[in-house]
């Protein structure tokens, strides 16, 4: 894991000569450390010493990157093995699986899907990340029409999953250099799939038998052929099995250094059940306990929706929450005489008010106080949200200079505190909207008229 | 590949009811669902919500399954029991909310008795969070269902001493509710049971946040409680833990909103029953035993994920 600066400092040539810019091979080595200089600004360091240095400084779980451009992922790269130790980085992706025994009707719908499944929340843009297209029928001219036919429909990278080297050579020939992850290497054609993934720079996916000893023996072999962007599928096709190799591949990579096992990781709900619902609920599975690459039948948005927003939840920094600039924000054209709304300033909270006041068309200022980025009734409940606070920031804000009436709208779940607000708050009437955001537009719609 | 771990805790067993219906949930000897390193002999239980009074705001899908039971809590009750074989049930006492119904513990307490006479099953019965007003409320209810063994809730630091007390009175369980806080949770067990409840009937309520509305606050601090019963041994955190989901999930925005009001979300009833499915399913990962939920299809796949998972 992270070296100190000592561990790289020992490793220098201690001439402080300062060509890396910094005057002492000490201050390079702390920049290093810190993360805001890399190895190679050192001209003088030996080949050893920068191979020492490159390996141990090595994140303990190895980021690929699946697909070139705008729409490449970046899966792995993780540090800890629970949310709170720190953050998990680099959200998992989903991927429908399209084959070359699908009728063109199917094929069309689920690339539709691949596209079409986009949802904006809280200012992030959720998608699936990648498009799975599997050759069923062996055909290698099938595959490689069908490959050509996804790459002309979508921009979203490509897991290309065939086990014979010969159809996949074709498939990559067909994808152009478009870095898709390659599915699978295996014991009896890993020397040739790791050949092409070398020749085409493209990650591959390794698949185990479900025993994990042998993975590692298999993916040594790999890495000793020189490929470095690798993804695991422990091999395993039942949720309670794959889930113990997850596990265990994360343990042994981030606790025991396990080299050979320090790689994001792909599953395959898809294959663990007929039933899509529990297909969605095992991916829920796998967006928190470990699954990189998760392979979905397909993306049907009712399905594609929570999963998006679980996979977002478990990635959110939880020492960060999420916050938007204090402020006035004006919705639709506010005049003097439209209403005023007061929330906090939760990204979450703000986001989801702020589309409801939108949605009503009817135009409004909503006051956005500070509560360091906590919900309207947590912060309530810290003492952040309270006429102590809310007076001063109403006054200083600037709304009373934009609106001629005097009426504020607090959120339904603080109506406890009105009238102590509209005491302190002097010549304003203090209004309590409704509990829920969703019930908003009815309300806005009524004050206005 | 030996990366076992080996855990010095372990979480207590705790039984709700009486006789043959009676559920006991705990007992685990690792992290949630690793049953490759420890052992689960109780499985996580779902529990059915029934209200007191009829719910005025449910989206059509949560409606339909009880369509013709909301507005008699008994019926509802049994219907959960019988046909959607609910493992308990767990009766909000929604009305006493001072700011919707204020209705009083001598209100409440004949429903409460005729619902517990009524179930063989055993009984959740859930104050408003109000902690004056359930400080009115829950000993009423609690003496209501007096000899049946029910768990008592939500307990607040406020209010321990009437609600927790009167769990302890009447022979009940009691769930200690902390809002999202490793040490007030550990802190609320010390004190209950310092007044006399055995640590045998404490259920912790860690607060629920729904998928999207506060769910990683919660998974995180169930983990975190998990991980301190398991690998610090720490007492105050061995209790099991349990749930509120249904009532939060089907509050939430992309569950009620129609197919018809946003026809890029898809179908409204797949996508509220994966919701509220998805909040269940993760939050047993954090180390939930009960799982208090509302509609009978998200039932149906959080018990094939719990069955899936540690068969
Ligand atoms: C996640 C969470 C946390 C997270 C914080 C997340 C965050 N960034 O805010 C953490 C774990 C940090 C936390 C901490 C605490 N929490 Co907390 N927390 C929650 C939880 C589970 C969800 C909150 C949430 O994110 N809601 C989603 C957002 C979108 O909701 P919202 O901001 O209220 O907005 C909605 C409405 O209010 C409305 N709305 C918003 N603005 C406006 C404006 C207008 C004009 C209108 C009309 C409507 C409207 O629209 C939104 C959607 O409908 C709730 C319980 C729950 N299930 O709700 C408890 C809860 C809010 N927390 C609570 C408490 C007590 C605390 C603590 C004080 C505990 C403590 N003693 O340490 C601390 C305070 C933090 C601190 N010390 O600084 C209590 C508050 C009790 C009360 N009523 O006073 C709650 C209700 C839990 C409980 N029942 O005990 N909490
Ligand atoms: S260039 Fe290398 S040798 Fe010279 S000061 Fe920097 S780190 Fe030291």
């Amino acid at each position: 894991m992270a070296l100190t600066g000592i561990d790289i400092f020992k490793q220098l040539p201690k001439t402080n000569c300062g060509d890396c810019g910094v005057p002492t091979c000490l201050a390079f080595a702390m920049k290093i450390a810190a993360g805001q200089a890399e190895l190679a600004g050192c001209p003088h360091l030996s080949e050893d010493a920068a191979s020492a240095l490159s390996e141990a400084s090595a994140p303990p779980i190895r980021a690929v990157t699946i697909g070139v451009g705008e729409d490449a992922v970046k899966v792995g790269g993780e540090l800890v093995l629970y949310r709170h130790e720190k953050t998990f980085f680099n959200p998992c992706v989903f991927a429908a699986v399209i084959d070359d025994g699908m009728d063109a009707a199917t094929i069309d719908g689920l690339l539709k899907q691949t596209n079409e499944s986009r949802f904006v929340r809280v200012e992030q843009d959720l998608k699936a990340g990648l498009v799975g297209v599997k050759s069923l029928s062996g055909d290698t001219a099938k595959f490689t029409a069908l490959i050509e036919k996804v790459k002309a429909a979508t921009t979203q990278p490509m897991v290309l999953m065939c086990g014979d080297p010969a159809a996949i050579e074709a498939g990559l020939k067909a994808a152009g250099e478009t870095s898709p992850l390659i599915y699978a290497a295996t014991a009896d054609n890993y020397e040739a799939m790791a050949a092409l993934a070398l020749e085409h720079k493209a990650p591959l996916a390794v698949c185990g038998t479900g025993d994990l000893d042998a993975l590692v023996e298999l993916v040594k072999k790999i890495m000793a052929a020189g490929v470095k962007d690798i993804v695991l599928d422990p091999g395993t096709r039942n949720p309670k099995d794959t889930l113990e190799r997850l596990v265990y591949i994360r343990r042994a990579a981030l606790n025991k250094k396990v080299k050979e096992l320090g790689f994001p990781t792909i599953v395959f709900p898809n294959e663990e059940t007929e039933d899509k619902m529990m297909e969605a609920v095992y991916a829920g599975l796998y967006v928190g306990k470990y699954g990189s690459v998760i392979m979905l039948s397909d993306l049907n948005a009712a399905r594609a929706l929570p999963l998006y927003v679980l996979r977002q939840n478990i990635y959110t920094d939880p020492q960060r929450p999420m916050q938007v600039k204090p402020g006035i924000y004006p919705i639709g054209n506010p005049t003097a005489d439209s209403p005023v709304l007061i929330t906090s300033n939760f990204s979450l909270t703000y986001f989801i008010v702020s589309g409801e006041v939108e949605g009503s068309r009817v135009p409004a200022w909503l006051c956005v106080m500070d509560t360091e980025g906590l919900s309207v009734m947590t912060s309530w409940a810290a003492g952040k949200f309270v006429p102590e606070k809310i007076v001063p920031f109403i006054k200083g804000v600037g709304i009373e200079e934009k609106v001629k009436h005097r009426k504020l709208v607090i959120p339904g779940y603080l109506a406890t505190m009105s009238g102590e607000l509209e005491d302190e708050l002097e010549g304003w009437n203090v209004e309590v909207g409704p509990r829920e955001a969703a019930d908003i537009p009815p309300f806005l719609k009524s004050w206005a008229s | 590949m030996e990366v076992k771990e080996t855990y010095n805790g372990k979480i207590r067993e705790a039984t709700i009811g009486l006789g043959d219906t009676a559920v006991t949930v705990g007992g685990e000897t690792s992290l949630p669902l690793y049953m490759f390193e420890g052992t689960a002999p109780n499985k996580p239980v779902i529990a059915l919500e029934v209200y007191d009074t009829k719910p005025e705001d449910w989206p059509e899908a949560a409606v339909a399954p009880y369509a013709d039971v909301l507005d008699d809590p008994v019926k509802w009750a049994l219907k959960c029991q019988d046909e959607y074989k609910a493992d308990m049930i767990c009766l909000n006492l929604a009305s006493t909310n001072p700011s919707t119904g204020d209705r009083t513990g001598a209100d409440i307490a004949p429903i409460v008795k005729a619902v517990s006479d009524a179930i063989k099953i055993p009984l959740i019965v859930y104050g408003t969070a109000n902690a004056d007003k359930d400080a009115e409320v829950m000993p009423k209810a609690a003496e209501a269902c007096q000899g049946k063994r029910a768990l008592i809730g939500p307990v607040e630091e406020e209010n321990y001493k009437t609600v927790a007390a009167a769990a302890l009175g009447f022979d009940h369980l009691a769930a200690p509710h902390s809002p999202i806080d490793v040490n007030i949770a550990k802190q609320l067990n010390i004190l209950i049971t310092q007044l006399g409840l055995a640590p045998e009937r404490v259920i912790i309520d860690p607060t629920t946040g729904a998928l999207g509305y506060g769910l990683e606050y919660c998974y995180s601090v169930m983990e975190r409680l998990r991980l301190a019963a398991m690998t610090q041994n720490d007492s105050m955190t061995q209790m099991p833990m349990i749930n509120q989901i249904g009532r939060e999930v089907w509050k939430a925005k992309e569950v009620k909103t129609p197919e018809a009001d946003e026809p890029a979300w898809g179908d409204a009833e797949t996508r509220g029953v994966l919701w509220e499915a998805l909040t269940a399913t993760a939050l047993i990962m954090a180390g939930s035993n009960i799982l208090v939920m509302r509609h009978p299809k998200a039932v149906e796949l959080t018990r094939q994920f719990v069955a899936a998972l540690t068969g």
